[in-house]
């Protein structure tokens, strides 16, 4: 450990670190604006100058840039120094003269990294009377603002989004004063990660496009810590509220899971928590099928009067809270509760579940993705499946960068020096998928493959694995030995093809390559965000496996009640009308009006991720607690709430002696072993920082008395959050507390999230609160067995696929779209317009077949259905495949694996470009009528 | 007629077939494809005397890059112009040398025989007028480029003889040198 001065102060380093790193860590501030942790040094903005000495007796030395000077023993620099200040000043100086004093109506105003360093740095009068330099803005798509008149250069920008997120759209354009970052032409911004350019740009340049339409300040949102629930990654976001509404979505530094950025699903799919469909009263349906909207008590004695004596079964939901798919299952006892997967899903989710308990592999963090030298990935589109773990992926692959700049003497964090050192040089990535991937601008090879053919190349890798010598398959040996001469190998698959073999096949891999001296990591992509949760406790229940959704079918309870699940997804059309048929009385509840609500007997208004709390179990076993962001508005509550208030008044046995969140966390950790520590997410109700609560709201928060005067002037008392340690208030301390009850991050002269570093533990380095979350499942010595009667729906498939195909018959592989695919952030409007419409992808030579491209329509026949679907062509197909866009409502009857017919639509409409999402047609709210009816129950 | 209305352009392709076998022949030079960007911008406007956007997505796609990255390039370098340039572009020099020999008086005598000033057209299409920071030609100051040639110890009588028989005041508002967002 090197020794520095800094102002005469003696400072112990770490080897290896730049000076402003160093200073940093030592908590002094150095103001900076092109450094960022992630992404490393490239001294462009000329701020973080100190001055160093030659030795104690030098007393002129010399200006030096922080982010480009590695520590060395003994050196000596001067930070407080006139020489340093002065340098410092000027260099925001003239940053400011082309800025302009828009600061007002400017969206980063009050997180502005550019207005702290100003103060920072003392420039407090400006000198400069001259003309400033305008800009023509772009229009960058739904997401993103432009306002180039405020950039100061410091190229984060495009080096986030090229060299970090690998898009290719966004780059430096002309040079010196006019310097401009932008597209080479006005559109929609194409990388999934488009979002953080609004973190990482240092001022307001680009700004969150939905959140200026209905902006607050910073400091006038209430916040809370929260899981991301657009996928299974597990994202920590901090979610930001006012007026009742939920404004933006801002990264949450996880330093294991999603560090310092999110995917635009995460960011920008939570729109749906303020639409229009959501449901705000119970209602009961009346024999003319409308609902007749009754109070929550009502609905609720109405509910226990239909329970009372029948046979009852429920549906939970991998998008669910644990916690409320535990109290639902203990409702109605494991033999009756499904725990929502489809049939072709459950098994292998089953299958995944015990994956992560049984298998001898590595489950790695997304940091420690980051690490792998190989990786293998297996049938799985994992930029649009799990994106944030692509973004991971992305970075895994300089790792042979930093090989060769360790070899140079370099650091990692000299940026620029090492991406021009490696040039394309990257560590292998192996992609074997059926269709084009978006990753595979930065793989060594893409191999594609029907599902059924990757689950065989499986096979023969795992036989080259055990004896390279044998074996003919040389693709399969060449794969086997990249992956077996690499230090920290990863196989990263999923369930997006809905084929077990793949990931039985990766699983296998993964298991051959461990030994003594290697521990390989294994990566399952599931689509939920709780897919994992639910499947754990649907194969932990002691009395079977559970029911799937087809034994409901089959056999109709008198009572159904479905938590958060939109059975149409699920299930196809017969099915769903079979299930909800009149025999039985449905009771569902969910947020979003949708036809499953629409088909219950009854409908119990859901709360939001942002409006509740609970643990979510992300692809890695994770569980991770969310905290309501703020109170759920009208008639609306948590799914955990509704079910305690329904096991009260039936006086369930078990359920009627909750009352509160933590009890249920209790119960649940009790119930089964893979639960056990589920306490250990987040700190419980009794947790007090220095005797007070969390607040959410940032002390500045301001209008608290007047801001609902438009209401009444009388001054509502703050809602009291008797379940969470956080507090609906501005009263408290923000600083220090448990990384999973951190909402937002300030600190005294640092108003951006770059306020971040003062909560960190070092630069880049896990947060002073620990890292959030709590591994459920830790993976074991004993090695992953396939059970035979979990792989029944994978046996199905080979049979289907073994079907001898026709000509001009192709076999259906699902596309998933970071945007479309989701159930729920496809509600959001920004989302429903990059989403599009439902699709089929096609190989440029059956495109020229049928005479298509894209944009064009195809009828895709499937048995008796036609469906006449846009068009897409891909790079790359596997042979006989056609992909259609999963989880989009015109396909979802599609399954995979089907063999399917196409012709050209003649009749197809091309869409017009760049729909107006505004102008689609909201469907009419299912709860016609807004009045509470009054008195009597009201029994159908 | 304008050197661009002249070309052939290949069929599916922004840009000729000169131009690409040009290009490939730069192409063989480089390690990476995207090295030869430089040389195929010039190529392109050695014989369209400016790279409009339809060329610079065709030379994108020749060379696998995106239109951004080679629009970072092209915008970057003064001399690729991206709007559309006169038969000949004056490049004139303000830098020291000139400047201390009186290049300002020159300047503006030009701007009045011609008609333009920095950055415009004559309006016959025949001149370009840019500043330029230096032509390396300091013991001749001052001096300035029209087309290809250097023009030295420019003085009333130089300039008369070269810009007297053109049409003045025939200023064309479009404004030429590199695309630039920016507008002082």
């Amino acid at each position: 450990m090197p020794t520095i001065f800094i102002d005469g102060q003696e400072l112990q380093v770490k080897d290896g670190e730049n000076v402003l790193e160093a200073c940093l860590n030592a908590g002094l501030d150095l103001p900076y604006f092109c450094w960022h942790p992630a992404m490393g040094s490239i001294g462009s903005c000329r701020q973080c100058a100190l001055v160093q000495y030659q030795n104690e007796d030098d007393s002129r030395g010399r200006i030096i840039m922080g982010c480009m000077t590695p520590v060395t023993e003994g050196a000596r620099f001067s930070l407080q120094g006139d020489k340093a200040k002065e340098f410092r000043e000027a260099v925001v100086e003239s940053l400011m003269l082309n800025h302009p004093h828009d600061c007002p109506v400017c969206a980063e105003g009050g997180e502005c990294h550019l207005q702290d360093m100003t103060v920072m740095v003392g420039h407090s009068q400006r000198r400069y009377t001259g003309q400033k330099n305008t800009y023509r803005n772009q229009y960058l798509g739904p997401l993103i603002h432009h306002e180039m008149n405020r950039c100061i250069t410091c190229y984060r920008c495009e080096r986030y989004y090229k060299d970090y997120a690998g898009g290719k759209d966004l780059g430096a354009q002309a040079s010196h004063d006019h310097l401009y970052f932008g597209r080479h032409e006005e559109g929609v911004l194409e990388s999934e990660f488009s979002g953080n350019l609004v973190e990482v740009c240092p001022t307001g340049v680009f700004t969150d496009k939905p959140f200026l339409k209905q902006y607050s300040r910073k400091w006038d949102l209430q916040s809370a810590p929260s899981i991301c629930t657009g996928c299974a990654v597990g994202c920590n976001i901090a979610p930001g509220e006012r007026y009742g509404k939920l404004k933006r979505v801002h990264n949450r530094y996880n330093h294991e899971v999603n560090g310092y950025f999110l995917c635009d699903r995460g960011r920008f799919g939570s729109g749906y928590v303020n639409s229009d469909a959501r449901l705000d009263y119970a209602g009961i349906k009346k024999p003319d099928d409308s609902f007749m909207a009754v109070h929550q008590q009502q609905a609720l004695e109405t509910a226990a009067g239909w329970i009372k004596g029948k046979k009852v079964a429920a549906i939970g939901s991998p998008r669910a809270s644990l916690e409320a798919n535990y109290l639902l299952r203990e409702m109605v006892g494991a033999k009756n509760f499904a725990a929502g997967f489809s049939d072709t899903e459950a098994p292998l989710m089953s299958a995944v579940a015990l994956i992560l308990k049984t298998t001898k592999a590595q489950i790695p963090s997304i940091k420690k993705i980051e690490a792998a030298d190989a990786i293998l990935v297996l049938g799985e589109d994992v930029t649009n499946t799990a994106p944030r773990v692509a973004l991971a992926l992305r970075q895994s692959v300089r790792n042979k960068s930093f090989e060769l700049a360790a070899q140079m003497g370099l650091p990692q964090w000299q940026d620029a020096a090492v991406r021009n050192l490696a040039q394309d040089q990257r560590s292998p990535m192996i992609i074997v998928s059926a269709m084009d991937t978006k990753l595979d601008d930065v793989a060594s090879e893409c191999i594609s493959l029907a599902p059924d053919q990757i689950a065989d190349l499986t096979v023969a890798i795992v036989a080259a694995l055990a004896n390279q010598a044998s074996g003919n398959n040389e693709q399969a040996n060449q794969i086997a030995q990249i992956l077996q001469s690499a230090k920290n190998p990863l196989i990263v698959t999923g369930s997006s093809m809905l084929n077990l073999g793949i990931i039985d096949g990766a699983v296998a891999i993964a298991e051959a390559l461990c030994t003594d001296d290697t521990s390989a990591m294994l990566s399952v992509c599931v689509p939920e965000s709780n897919s994992i949760g639910a499947a754990l406790l649907r194969s932990g229940s002691d009395d079977a496996i559970g029911l799937t959704l087809s034994d409901l079918v089959n056999n109709a309870p008198d009572v159904l009640l479905v938590m958060e699940n939109d059975l149409e997804r699920r299930l196809s059309p017969d099915e769903m009308h079979k299930l909800m048929g009149k025999g039985t009385k449905v009771i569902s509840m969910d947020m979003l009006e949708n036809p499953t609500l629409g088909a219950s007997d009854m409908v119990l208004p859901a709360a939001s991720y942002a409006e509740s709390q609970g643990s979510l179990v992300n692809m890695e076993g994770r569980a991770q607690r969310y905290f309501p962001v703020f109170e759920p508005t009208a008639e609306r509550l948590p799914s955990w709430q509704w079910l305690l208030k329904l096991g009260a008044i039936t006086g369930h046995k078990a359920l009627s002696k909750l009352n509160h969140f933590d009890e249920v966390v209790a119960a649940c950790a009790n119930s089964q072993a893979e639960f056990t520590d589920l306490a250990r997410a987040a700190p419980d109700n009794s947790f007090r920082d220095r005797g007070l609560k969390i607040p959410r709201q940032t002390h500045r928060y301001s209008g608290r008395t007047a801001m609902n005067a438009g209401v009444s002037v009388h001054e509502p008392q703050q809602p009291h959050d008797t379940e969470s340690p956080l507090a609906y208030s501005m009263e408290g301390l923000n600083r220090d507390q448990p990384s999973s009850l951190t909402p937002f991050v300030w600190s005294p002269g640092w108003n951006s999230n770059q306020a971040l570093q003062k909560f960190q533990a070092e630069v880049d380095g896990p947060l002073k609160g620990g890292t959030a979350g709590q591994h459920l499942v830790v993976s074991s010595t004993m090695g992953y067995t396939a059970i035979s009667s979990l792989s029944k729906g994978a046996s199905q498939q080979v049979k289907s696929t073994a079907v001898k195909m026709q000509p001009h018959q192709w076999q259906l592989v699902p596309v998933h779209r970071v945007h479309g695919s989701d159930e729920l952030s496809v509600n959001t409007d920004e989302i429903a317009e990059l989403a599009g419409c439902a699709f089929v992808a096609l190989g440029a030579v059956v495109a020229e077949k049928l005479a298509v491209t894209d944009g064009d329509g195809v009828v895709l026949g499937c048995g008796d259905t036609q469906l006449s679907l846009e068009v897409k062509v891909l790079r790359r197909v596997a042979k006989n495949c056609v992909g259609y866009s999963a989880g989009y409502k015109e396909t979802l009857a599609l399954q995979p694996a089907t063999l399917v017919t196409l012709t050209k639509d003649a009749k197809w409409q091309r869409r017009e470009p760049q729909l107006i999402a505004s102008d689609r047609t909201i469907p009419d709210p299912i709860i016609l009528d807004p009045n509470i009816a009054k008195g009597g129950s009201a029994h159908v | 007629m304008s050197k661009s209305q002249m070309i052939q352009t290949d069929v599916g392709s922004a840009l000729s077939v000169d131009e690409i076998a040009e290009i490939d022949a730069e192409l063989a030079h480089v390690p990476y494809k995207s090295g030869a960007a430089i040389d195929a911008l010039k190529i392109v406007q050695a014989k369209r005397g400016w790279v409009s956007d339809e060329s610079l997505r065709g030379i994108a796609k020749h060379l696998d890059m995106s239109a951004e990255e080679l629009e970072g390039i092209a915008t970057f370098y003064n001399l690729i112009y991206r709007r559309p340039v006169g038969e000949k572009v004056i490049l004139f020099c303000d830098s020291v040398s000139c400047w201390i020999s009186g290049c300002d008086d020159i300047k503006s005598k030009i701007s009045k025989l011609l008609g333009v000033d920095y950055g415009e057209t004559t309006k016959d299409n025949l001149y370009t007028l840019l500043p330029v920071p230096c032509l390396g030609a300091c013991d001749r100051a001052p001096v300035m480029m029209v087309g290809d040639d250097l023009v030295t110890h420019l003085d009333d009588k130089k300039i008369k003889e070269l810009f007297g028989k053109v049409k003045t005041k025939s200023t064309s508002s479009s404004k030429a040198g590199p695309k630039s967002e920016g507008s002082q």
